[in-house]
């Protein structure tokens, strides 16, 4: 059974930024992450604040700039049904339709999506890790296999979220509510590494929610596309993904944006790949540059060197199917 | 199969358990008060800090005292004792404890039952026909679709959200939509033709 917590079902945003900001608040979306580490004990719960009342958080809305708007409250089920999102913003209905399970995603929020904790199955074990306040990481030489290639230090884990490796190549922001008001923050600086702060994944403070998702529009003649390898066919966190957005001209890119999943301790934005492949065209030649930019400066632990190779396939897959 | 009774049956949210204790002598326990009805139970359990929740209970209106903490899958099991929702896994990843909340098939192990208030909740006892089975159940008969029985109720009321949503699947769809349901006894192919089965019964009224 789930440890005691109080309950409180927040009437307005102001009221759950209230609720949320006290000592051993956590916030409830869909609940499918938090019951789990509530049951595994990552953290505790003095109080549990539900966000389901809060109609003005869900849903999916057109911005007057010709952009979209998602409430943090909206299911993966709802965004990966949509249409608009499934035209124009391709990768990220992708993402939502290839995260964890039907019934998940019939629960799970983008919110909650994007701010979930991490699945090191020490983390989420009876392991006293540098992330939960400890002193040791048991990944280092342990079971390494699910850990990052990228920006670990002192911590190794991987972001597991498919859609927020998604937002970040599309350009997306989240709005973030707050006593001091509401702050719009990019996917670029939403997230955190373990160098800058072992303890939290994201930049939110207690007291500190996701209202909404902002996508900006997209040019004309964007296509972007999320690809997601996993172990199993189906119901499973990424090995390693890719979400590609790129912007031709003719037949020469003239701006990519590629962010991987399931290889850093957050969505990990493959820069020198962005750099190596804008200008260029989608010839097997820049592809095989590319790819190869994009494993630079890999650092695999002992038992994930595969995701090395498997980023500079994936890259090189995705690539040339944006090219057909 | 089995005789018909003259009292609703599971459709109304009653139990095969509870029923010979009801009839008869009138008496309901405290998981089970009407609407609008306060007993002394009740009013002493809002006191102890407990809360008491609205749910609508394969057509029923309960009032159920529980705990902030109590699982959708607990308060069913053990407060409402419709024990046809298994707990296959108590963490979100076997399916075995779908149910349907407002026809939407989610975990009833990952939702605080406080948080299912105000919805249509359909347990697997909601889809009988009566004291017959109904028809998805039906198929997964027909269809030999089980081995030993235990993530089947999750597997029936996944498809009985899938065929709400889209009566006539693609084998590939039925895959997708019943990925969040594990077997295993290896069933799925079985469960797949069965998923199939139910389509055509459904599409036939039958």
């Amino acid at each position: 059974m789930l440890p005691n917590f109080t309950y409180e079902r927040a009437g307005s945003v102001d009221e759950a930024v209230e609720h949320s900001a006290s000592e051993g608040a956590v916030l409830h979306a869909g609940g499918t992450d938090l019951l789990g580490c509530l049951r595994d004990g990552v953290f505790t719960a003095e109080k549990v604040v539900s966000l389901s009342g809060l109609e003005e958080l869900k849903g999916i809305q057109a911005t007057r700039d010709g952009g979209l708007r998602i409430g943090a409250l909206t299911t993966l089920t709802e965004i990966a049904s949509d249409a608009t999102i499934a035209e124009r913003y391709t990768a990220l209905s992708q993402a939502a339709a290839a995260a964890a399970s039907p019934q998940l995603r019939n629960q799970g929020t983008i919110g909650g999506n994007i701010c979930q904790r991490p699945r090191c199955w020490y983390y989420r074990g009876d392991f006293h890790c540098l992330r939960k306040g400890g002193d040791t990481c048991y990944a280092i030489v342990g079971e390494n296999h699910f850990h990052c290639i990228f920006g670990g230090s002192g911590c190794y884990i991987v972001h597991p979220s498919d859609t927020a490796p998604a937002l970040q190549a599309l350009g997306a922001s989240v709005r973030i509510a707050s006593r001091s008001g509401t702050r719009t923050v990019s996917l670029d600086d939403f997230f955190v590494l373990p160098a800058d702060d072992i303890r939290q994944e994201n930049i939110l403070e207690p007291g500190e929610l996701v209202t909404e998702v902002v996508l900006p529009p997209l040019r004309t003649g964007t296509r972007s596309v999320y690809r997601k390898v996993r172990d199993r066919g189906a119901w499973d966190f990424a090995l390693a993904g890719l979400a590609a957005v790129v912007l031709m001209d003719g037949d020469r890119v003239q701006e990519a944006s590629l962010v991987l999943a399931g290889v850093a301790p957050k969505p990990w934005r493959a820069a020198d790949a962005e750099e190596a492949l804008a200008g260029g065209s989608l010839d097997d030649a820049t592809i095989a540059r590319v790819a190869e930019a994009a494993v630079s400066g890999a650092q695999p632990l002992e038992h994930n060197g595969y995701k090395v190779q498997l980023v500079r396939g994936l890259m090189e897959e995705t690539l040339r199917g944006l090219e057909a | 199969m089995g005789k018909k009774t003259d009292k609703p049956g599971s459709k109304s949210g009653l139990s095969r358990r509870n029923f010979i204790g009801t009839v008869g002598a009138g008496a309901l326990g405290a998981a089970m008060v009407g609407p609008g009805t306060a007993t002394a139970k009740e009013t002493q359990a809002q006191t102890d800090g407990h809360l008491v929740a609205s749910l609508n209970v394969n057509g029923r209106r309960l009032r159920v005292p529980i705990e902030a903490r109590h699982t959708l899958l607990e308060v069913l099991r053990d407060k409402v004792e419709l024990t046809g929702t298994k707990e296959g896994c108590g963490r979100g990843e076997c399916g075995a404890c779908t149910v349907l909340v407002d026809g939407v098939p989610k975990y009833s192990c990952m939702t605080l039952a406080i948080e299912a208030e105000g919805a249509d909740i359909t347990t697997v006892e909601g889809v009988m026909n009566g004291e017959e089975l109904g028809q998805v159940q039906e198929a997964f008969v027909e269809e030999d679709a089980f081995q030993c029985g235990y993530c089947t109720p999750g597997q029936v009321m996944a498809v009985e959200g899938l065929l709400m949503q889209n009566p006539n699947p693609s084998i590939a769809e039925i895959q997708e939509s019943m990925s969040g349901n594990l077997c295993r006894c290896g069933a799925y192919d079985h469960i797949f033709k069965a998923v199939r089965r139910a389509a055509e019964l459904k599409a036939a009224g039958g």
